[in-house]
């Protein structure tokens, strides 16, 4: 993706995570990322990816 | 706000002049086609162009000297390009560090490093850090030697009448009169007494972020790289903006918590200490001394229209930016020339009174594009909301390992906005497939020893490659009209169209009025007259 599709993507994400809220954002990001988990297909990449977001919290 | 003990203007480096009020009190009500409200690096420069363009002004100022900060420090390319249209530039290149690269930390950690465009083609360097009051005073030495430029200092502009002709009521400490004025130029800043005697409002938007800038001298061994520090251990969850100024002085920003009081933030001990841990963290042991400081709040707000009747709004009196994006002087000042070269041929009969209409759609529309890039940027800065945060934070500890993130960090530095929608611009005929479009800012490329902004003239320039078509064009000596042919080595360069029979219009502020695959001497003049409003289109 461009840089400037990445940033539509964050500023989508952005209004999404304002849109549900401050009790739903936690809920809202789990289901994104079990979607695109399932569109990315390959278990390893997702499953590095889960450890990697979690370091430098 | 200086430290305890030393008055407003007591600079630790700069030695601020003291103007009188006008002496000579006989010719003061003397009427004059242009007032220019405000001395400061708007004012002066519209002064500045319009006496390029053989029009007298007044500029009245309600201060005995400049401003009495640093403020405004990063002066673009496309500035520096109208200051040496004006034949100012020296000075500014003399004082000013040039500069190109940025870098962003992560809680110490490096996350980014960009570097604006630059080249051999560019004259000037995409950015420059230079105090306001020395832009100020060296616009100033242009402004006091010109003949016609007149300016008043400690000169208030108190009253400004509203039918027919403009007649300002002026107070200084000699006393009070009346001066009427075909045009008033009200470059009088973000808070315009001029807008508010003609009952104009600001629109627009406040963002949370509050900034306290300050200055200090300290010897620090770094080179002129704008640092961010975002999460930084000195200030946690705030954002720290450092840049190099001229004279051993260094530019702090650094963002207030929301618990922060704007009250205690600009106290003086509580600034040491913010500046104090930002230096302990940046790895300065050394010694320093505070100079000055201010405190900042990022909005995007704008007039409607920058045109009421006969009076024009200039600069922040128009519109009020963040500082993240360096567009509030550098803005201001194309603003000055736009309306400044306009207004000039207005008065001295080369353009319709039509052109004047343009100012504010050009200008405004430049306004609405800072405040998108303006605002993405503030975002970043000092998001506003949980979800603009948390998508900040998650960027920033993304960037530690993925340089992908890091360019969430890049500010959109200033480019020339486009006037392709306006109707001093012929929109385009189509057939070139390279170089600037109608509306674009014309690139600069190196010509020989020097520039091709070197070899413009002082109206419009048609620039083409066919040496015939340019002599046809200067045969026919129309006023304000030349044209330059550039030698065909140029049509190497990706920045200007390859084609032979490649033809551009560049106006007085270095924008393409109109270009042409293929033109003829005609078509130049009548597209030249059609721009410039003249009536029935007649040369």
């Amino acid at each position: 993706m461009t840089s400037a599709e990445m940033e539509a993507v964050y500023d989508a994400m952005a209004r999404q995570i304002d849109k549900a809220g401050p009790g739903k954002s936690e809920v809202f990001l789990a289901k994104l990322a079990l979607l695109l988990a399932q569109k990315a297909g390959d278990v390893h990449q997702v499953l590095d990816a889960v450890s990697e977001a979690g370091e430098s919290l | 706000m200086r430290p305890d003990g030393r008055g407003e203007t007591e600079s630790l480096y700069f030695d601020y002049p003291y103007f009188e009020p006008p002496q000579q009190r006989g010719e003061l009500a003397e009427p004059t086609p242009v007032a220019i409200v405000g001395a400061g690096p708007v004012g002066l420069t519209a002064a500045l162009q319009l006496a390029s363009e053989g029009i007298r002004s007044v500029v009245f100022d309600n201060k005995p000297t400049f401003n009495d900060g640093s403020r405004a420090i990063c002066i673009s390319r496309s500035s520096l390009a109208i200051l040496d249209r004006l034949g100012v530039a020296a000075p500014f290149l003399e004082k000013s560090l040039g500069w190109t690269t940025g870098q962003s930390f992560y809680r110490g950690q490096k996350i980014l490093e960009f570097k604006m465009p630059d080249g051999a083609d560019e004259k000037f360097r995409p950015m420059y850090n230079l105090q306001q009051q020395y832009i100020e005073a060296f616009l100033w030495q242009a402004v006091a030697a010109h003949p016609l430029i007149q300016t008043r200092w400690q000169s208030e502009v108190v009253g400004i009448d509203r039918p027919g002709k403009i007649a300002l009521r002026v107070s200084d400490p000699a006393g009070s009169y009346e001066i009427k004025a075909d045009w008033c130029l009200a470059c009088d800043g973000a808070r315009s007494p001029i807008r508010k005697m003609r009952g104009k409002r600001l629109k627009g938007e406040n963002f949370e972020g509050r900034y306290v800038i300050a200055d200090i001298r300290a010897d620090i061994d770094f080179p002129t790289i704008r640092r961010a520090l975002f999460d930084p251990a000195c200030r946690p969850g705030g954002t720290v903006l450092i840049h190099r100024q001229p004279d051993d002085i260094w530019r702090i920003d650094y963002q207030l918590r929301d618990e922060e009081s704007e009250a205690d933030a600009v106290l003086e001990q509580n600034v040491r200490a913010s500046v104090q841990a930002v230096l302990d963290e940046t790895g300065y042991s050394g010694t320093w001394d505070l100079e000055w400081w201010s405190i900042y709040s990022a909005n995007t707000l704008a007039l409607d229209d920058y045109r009421d009747g006969r009076v024009f709004f200039v600069g922040d009196s128009a519109h009020i930016v963040p500082i993240f994006g360096v567009r509030g002087l550098n803005n201001g000042l194309a603003d000055a020339v736009n309306i400044g070269w306009k207004l000039g041929w207005v008065l001295q009969g080369r353009a319709g009174e039509a052109l004047l209409d343009t100012y504010s759609p050009e200008r405004r529309g430049a306004t609405l594009d800072v405040f998108a890039n303006a605002s993405k940027s503030a975002r970043f800065m000092t998001p506003s909301t949980h979800g603009w945060r948390l998508m900040r934070d998650a960027a920033l500890s993304l960037a530690l390992r993925h340089s992908f993130a890091g360019e969430f960090a890049n500010p959109r530095q200033m480019v020339p906005y486009s006037y392709t929608e306006s109707a001093a611009v012929r929109s385009d005929a189509g057939g070139l497939k390279a170089g600037p479009a109608p509306g674009e800012h014309l690139p600069e490329l190196r010509l020989g020893d020097g520039f091709l902004s070197d070899h413009l003239g002082p109206g419009f320039t048609l620039l083409c490659f066919d040496a015939a078509l340019a002599s046809a064009v200067e045969a026919r000596n129309i006023e304000g009209l030349s044209a330059f042919a550039l030698p065909v080595s140029l049509q190497a360069s990706e920045r200007i169209a390859h084609e032979p029979g490649a033809a551009y219009l560049v106006r007085p502020d270095l924008y393409v009025a109109a270009r042409w695959s293929r033109a003829t001497p005609d078509e130049v003049a009548s597209t030249f007259a059609e721009l410039t409003f003249r009536k029935g289109n007649q040369l």
